[in-house]
């Protein structure tokens, strides 16, 4: 067993063996995952937190893989989070997003972690978010989160990600459609990828259509930057954007971001609190046991029973 | 405490060789046998396998291998191992590779060798028993 001061001393020092333990244990444990981010916190909101989303196939892990190089060649240390699928039957996982990366394994600059939903729904992991911090924590300057790649409600990435990049390519099927539900409105940058390829200059003008369709004023337009990541070509006019989003949302946006998403943090963590302190009391009473042969009974519906259990306990 | 915890497995194929079939059907395997497996892809570096288990913190390395290379790589990845300090994880490998090769790398740390035709149940109880219990 390993210590958990020590895990921390060793992520704060930026060493890679520490950062990798304690990935495991925000996986493994919300009781460790509680202790160790309470003592890393302070020392994350550094890094700039990038999201990549989009169909399976359009490219994302060979595009990240140009990213970082990118990111190396301007001085910068890199993070990354690739999220694939948990088969919902076994439990298991395929995790073979770095594949596409391994060159840069071995350089000391970058960390490449990968990491199965567990059967959380939105296209990232439960345990995604405190990797985050504890990248950051690290010294990161920029992370990037890969999503799972079904292309339709990988949403939960607005609260990991400051800058949201949503990436297709052609010849994916039914195209534009595939990205129209919800993702479209969560871009903060469009990449068309495969730009090699027939038909990318139709897909770049399928989502200047979709833009235009919005016609909400707003501070920033998300730009469409068309690559091809098998040679690196549009890339680092990708960065430039990505660069041009952080010093556009350090205007002002950010802080207002942070503390929504402090908010929702908060929130969600005064919910699990709650509600597993009151189940927890509640099992122990007999009038639990009593409340639910009544429900069996068809004498009272499950949510009136739990309005009157929380009566009471509230009062 | 425990509930929670998945036996990862990192996959490797050291050295040039482009066999990967056997790689595949092992990681699907584990893959289905509830793990997460990681895999490396072709083509690398007993340095890159060793800095993957690393950041990967996996429990378990299996390394593929049919290109007769193994006497030249695999004491190099054991040797790495030890350098960076991941002495608990479990390596076993699977292949192409010769009866009488297998005491020597049994000896610098290969817990196990398994070759062509080995059943996949077998590699599977294989690793549900030998995965250490270190968390
Ligand atoms: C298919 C094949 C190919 C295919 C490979 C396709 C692919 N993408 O994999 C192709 C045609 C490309 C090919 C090419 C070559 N091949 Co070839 N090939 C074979 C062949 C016929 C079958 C291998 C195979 O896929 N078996 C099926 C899989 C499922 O079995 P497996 O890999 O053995 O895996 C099982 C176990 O070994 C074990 N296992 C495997 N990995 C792991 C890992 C772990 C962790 C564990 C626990 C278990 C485990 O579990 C698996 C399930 O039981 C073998 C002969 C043979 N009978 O093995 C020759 C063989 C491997 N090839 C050989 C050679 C020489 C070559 C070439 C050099 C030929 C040439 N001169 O061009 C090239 C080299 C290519 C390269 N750059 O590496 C030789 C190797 C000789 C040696 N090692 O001394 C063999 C043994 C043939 C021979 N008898 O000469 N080959
Ligand atoms: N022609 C062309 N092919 C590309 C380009 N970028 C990636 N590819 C290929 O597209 C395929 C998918 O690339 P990946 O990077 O694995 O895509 P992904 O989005 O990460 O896929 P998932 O991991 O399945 O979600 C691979 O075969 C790549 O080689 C490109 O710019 N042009």
């Amino acid at each position: 067993m390993v210590k958990i001061e020590e895990v921390v001393k060793g992520v704060l020092a930026g060493d890679k063996r520490s950062v990798a333990r304690a990935i495991t244990m925000v996986e493994n444990s919300p009781e460790e995952a509680q202790s160790l981010i309470a003592a890393v916190y302070p020392n994350t909101g550094k890094a700039h937190i990038l999201g990549l989303t989009g169909p399976g196939g359009s490219g994302k892990s060979t595009l990240i893989e140009k990213m970082i190089r990118e990111y190396r060649r301007r001085g910068k240390t890199v993070g990354i989070i690739a999220v694939d699928p948990t088969s919902p039957f076994t439990g298991g996982a395929f995790l073979g997003d770095r594949i596409r990366m391994q060159e840069l394994t071995t350089d000391d600059g970058v960390f490449i972690r990968s990491m199965a939903t567990r059967n959380n729904p939105g296209g990232i992991a439960k345990a995604t978010k405190d990797a985050v911090k504890i990248l950051d924590a690290s010294g990161k300057d920029v992370i990037i989160v890969e999503t799972v790649g079904a292309g339709q409600s990988e949403v939960e990435i607005i609260k990991v990600a400051q800058t949201i990049i949503v990436i297709h390519a052609p010849g994916l099927g039914d195209e534009i459609q595939a990205i129209k539900a919800g993702i479209m409105e969560i871009a903060d940058i469009f990449v068309i990828n495969k730009a090699d390829r027939e038909n990318a200059d139709k897909a770049v003008m399928d989502i200047q259509a979709m833009l235009q369709l919005d016609n909400k004023e707003k501070a920033w337009t998300p730009p469409i930057i068309k690559t091809v990541a098998l040679t690196g070509e549009g890339v680092p006019q990708l960065i430039e954007k990505i660069e041009e989003h952080w010093r556009f949302l350090q205007k002002g946006l950010l802080h207002k971001r942070s503390l929504e998403k402090a908010e929702a943090e908060l929130v969600e963590a005064i919910k699990d609190k709650v509600t597993s302190s009151i189940i927890k009391k509640l099992k122990r009473e007999k009038r639990f046991e009593e409340i639910l042969r009544r429900i069996v009974d068809r004498e009272i519906d499950p949510v009136s029973a739990a309005e009157k259990l929380l009566d009471q306990i509230l009062e | 405490m425990q509930s929670g915890r998945k036996i990862r497995v990192l996959i490797a194929k050291p050295g040039l060789d482009s066999h990967d079939r056997g790689a595949k059907v092992v990681a699907r395997a584990l893959r289905d046998a509830g793990m997460e497996v990681i895999y490396t892809g072709l083509r690398q570096t007993p340095e890159q396998i060793v800095e993957t288990a690393l950041q990967e913190d996996v429990d378990v390395i299996g390394l593929s291998i049919l290109s007769g290379a193994h006497m030249a790589l695999f004491p190099r990845i054991m040797e790495l191992l030890k350098e960076k300090g991941l002495t608990d994880v479990v390596v076993f490998a699977g292949g192409i590779i010769p009866e009488e090769d297998i005491p020597e790398l049994k000896k610098i740390g290969i817990k196990e060798v398994f070759g062509p035709g080995t059943p996949t149940e077998t590699i599977i109880k294989y690793v549900l028993e030998n995965a250490p219990k270190r968390r």
